[in-house]
């Protein structure tokens, strides 16, 4: 068992590695190495060295040297994870498949195209759009992240409400397994021979191999499309809406709700007009040919209505649709007027739970002497809290993380989930026995050394440490340990 | 339930071979190795989370009828049971509109080689929590453990539906159409379902020139093909008169068996780690290898 091995010759693992990649694709530069220590959470880890894969066959190479040395190697796309997925392990080989962008082929009649794992999410979907045809998962992310990191996440966004999270998006992908073989998981076909691979490898976090290649199914883009803003007197209000939109049978596009802190630093930001006396607003999304869009309106009309709805904004045109989705989509950019840090939560709970446990957010967070905002997907029970911090206040981040737990036990309590999109990586590790028994774990577990028997692909990840049995592990800096 | 998931989890036990059976309608038991019934019965039903908790051993029709009663359904294939349906893995034909039927499946309780009870995902709709042991069980023919119950998604029924025929391309409908939920073709007529609004169904059908019927096509039994949807077209020479094709899915009911085509030795190694690693001494439904039984 070599994983974490802190005699790695780096020296060594480079030369092996610049004999199957040219010189400027292995990288082991201080600067650059520290470049690569992080992603969008706040750990740090140790990069090794970073190989700039251009195909299937440059990242076969890096994973064969890993596999070969017992060297950790950690796959990383655009870096914008949030759990710490892409943190990498202590002197892990870093596979950046940021130059394999290409869009390789693209069915729009049968809905299908393959893609290179770097490729934008919002790019494929603007490359596309002539086609009449679009990706359907679409994080907040979307201009930055990469499919190859959707893949890895299993990434949702506001538009999986109707359309499934990106596993129910991925056909098949071409990996790399961590013994540095290759095969196509899934695929064009819809019943391939044997096990679902291709559905546990999509969000297996890195750990079970590199995607090197996508295949994605595309939905069409509707005929009409209906964007509502509705405003509220209480959180609760417009939280039971939710609840009532989706027991009278109407699956909305999307469901996004912002809470009254959110509206104000938004509205201070891009001036769309936002119910920033109101304690909170619904943007409601619904698609689809004309009249079915219309009755569905009306009928979520109706039910606002009789939950107290103050005012109900539906956008006139696309650029006031696009003006009010700017203000979802910005929120996180917005906090800086109020405080310059926050960190981002991400659980689940029952849509007929999420009044009772935002309540129980303002109360761990007011108790914590911290602000929160809260802006996030309703219709799935997604929530988003953004616990807001002055980084140079001391001793804030223990009080950040200290609520922050008590979150993410609150939804777990409440009969949800620890994460809804953003991954387990290494920020929810050690809370997952709050979901999962010891039995539970070791299934997983079982699975992961099913598909890397070496444990070198992205380890130390997901799974908490007893898992693992006594190996030596390190904390990265910042993790919730 | 009829059975508790710690009974289940008793009568399975630990050691020797033994069997998992539903009412039978996908597969022969196996003979001479002890057969258990896993639970049957609905939990509870959540309208408004879209869910549904039952035994694996529930028939399909009875969610299929409980759920009626709420306007919704799921998109598990019909007969059998739930932990049949499960087990085998195959989509009903809706898929086009409704997803492959593995994306239904929330939760899974099931009972493991060592007689323990493991859950499989979470109850929420959203959930990335750990590795997805959900889509490990889908489609394994219980050879990893037995399901004992489940967490199902749940769909709304549309408030309206109707089939119709065509002799147009079937490409040209697939396109043209908003979202059809099913388009069906075997190589002269197309069938299509159309879902939603009345007003816009009818809208759609005018556009297109197509013909009300009651029903879909009769469906040949002799084989259940997969090919990549945009294969489906040399069926028209090759099978003439003797298939029934998903258009943009892929699935094909054919009156021949499906072709046998050689493992991917990639994948028949990583299958057999798999198995290894959750039943070491081949105890669960010993004799069948999910990747050579279709």
């Amino acid at each position: 068992m070599t994983v974490l091995d802190t005699t790695i010759d780096l020296d060594a693992v480079t030369r092996a590695l610049r004999v199957r990649l040219r010189d400027d694709q292995v990288r082991d530069s201080l600067t650059m190495c520290n470049l690569y220590r992080r992603d969008a959470s706040n750990m740090t880890g140790r990069a090794g060295i970073v190989c700039f894969a251009e195909s299937t066959e440059d990242v076969q190479a890096c994973v064969q040297v890993a596999a070969d040395m017992g060297v950790p190697f950690m796959a990383r796309g655009s870096g914008t994870g949030l759990a710490g997925g892409a943190v990498p392990p202590p002197d892990a080989i870093v596979i950046s498949t940021t130059k394999m962008n290409k869009i390789l082929s693209v069915d729009e009649v049968n809905r299908i195209a393959w893609v290179e794992p770097g490729v934008l999410n919002l790019d494929l979907s603007k490359q596309i759009a002539d086609l009449g045809v679009h990706f359907a998962p679409d994080p907040s992310s979307q201009q930055t992240c990469s499919i190859g990191g959707n893949v890895a996440n299993n990434s949702g966004g506001p538009h999986c409400l109707a359309d499934g999270v990106t596993n129910a998006h991925i056909h098949g992908v071409e990996v790399v397994l961590p013994d540095g073989s290759i095969s196509i998981l899934g695929g064009e076909e819809p019943e391939p021979d044997g096990l679902d691979l291709r559905g546990v490898f999509v969000g297996s976090e890195g750990m079970f191999g590199v995607a090197t290649k996508i295949c994605v199914r595309l939905m069409q883009n509707p005929p009409d499309v209906a964007t509502m803003l509705m405003d509220f007197e209480s959180v609760a209000e417009g939280a039971n809406l939710v609840s009532d939109i989706i027991a009278s049978g109407i699956v909305p596009a999307a469901v996004e709700m912002m809470d009254q802190l959110c509206l104000i630093a938004v509205e201070e930001f891009i001036h769309a007009g936002l119910p920033v006396e109101k304690a909170a607003a619904l943007l409601i999304e619904v698609v689809g040919p004309s009249a079915g869009v219309a009755a569905d309106v009306e009928r979520i009309c109706q039910l606002a209505s009789e939950r107290g709805v103050g005012a109900i904004r539906v956008a006139a045109d696309d650029a006031e649709r696009a003006l009010l989705w700017k203000g979802r989509k910005s929120a996180f950019g917005a906090i800086a007027n109020i405080m310059p840090n926050y960190y981002l939560h991400d659980t689940v709970v029952p849509r007929h739970k999420l009044a009772e446990v935002l309540d129980q957010i303002y109360e761990i967070v007011s108790r914590h002497n911290l602000q929160v905002l809260n802006v996030f997907h309703a219709g799935d029970g997604n929530l988003h809290p953004l616990i807001l911090f002055d980084g140079s206040v001391e001793g804030v981040f223990e009080r950040v993380h200290a609520a922050g737990r008590e979150i993410v036990k609150a939804s777990v309590n409440a009969g949800g989930v620890l994460s809804g999109e953003h991954g387990i990586g290494l920020e929810k590790r050690d809370l997952m026995p709050l979901m999962f028994t010891e039995t539970d774990l070791s299934a997983q577990a079982d699975l992961r050394r099913a598909f890397d028997p070496q444990l070198i692909s992205n380890p130390d990840k997901v799974l908490p440490n007893p898992a693992t049995c006594g190996e030596i592990h390190s904390a990265p800096e910042g993790a919730w340990i | 339930m009829d059975l508790t998931l710690e009974d289940f989890a008793a009568e399975v036990g630990s050691s020797g071979p033994v069997a998992i059976a539903g009412l039978g309608t996908r597969s022969r038991p196996l003979s001479d190795v002890r057969v258990v019934h896993a639970p049957s019965g609905i939990e509870w039903i959540e309208p408004a989370e879209m869910t549904i908790c039952c035994g694996a051993g529930t028939p399909v029709d009875e969610i299929d009828a409980a759920l009626a009663e709420h306007g919704q359904q799921v998109a598990v294939h019909p007969g059998g049971t739930v932990g049949g349906a499960l087990a085998v893995g195959q989509s009903g034909l809706r898929r086009l509109a409704y997803g492959a039927m593995r994306d239904a499946l929330l939760q899974a309780n099931y009972v493991n080689a060592a007689g323990k009870l493991v859950k499989a995902g979470g109850p929420t709709v959203k959930n990335v929590s750990g590795f997805d042991l959900c889509r490990l069980l889908v489609g394994s023919y219980g050879t990893l453990g037995f399901i004992g119950d489940v967490i199902l998604r749940t769909r709304p029924k549309a408030s309206f539906e109707q089939w119709f025929t065509s002799d147009r391309d079937p490409w040209e409908l697939l396109s043209g159409l908003f979202r059809p939920t099913s388009v069906l073709w075997n190589g002269a007529t197309t069938w299509v379902l159309l879902e939603g609004n009345d007003r816009d169904v009818a809208e759609m059908a005018e556009r297109f020139s197509l013909t009300a019927v009651p029903n879909g096509p009769e469906l040949p039994g002799g084989g259940r093909w997969s090919m990549a949807p945009s294969e489906l077209i040399s069926l028209k020479v090759a099978s003439p008169g003797s298939f029934v094709a998903e258009i943009g899915v892929g699935v094909v009911h054919h009156t021949r068996p499906r072709p046998v085509r050689p493992p991917d030795l990639v994948q028949a190694d990583l299958h057999a780690r798999i198995k290894r690693e959750f039943d070491p001494t081949g105890r669960l439904n010993p004799g069948i290898d999910a990747l050579s039984i279709r």
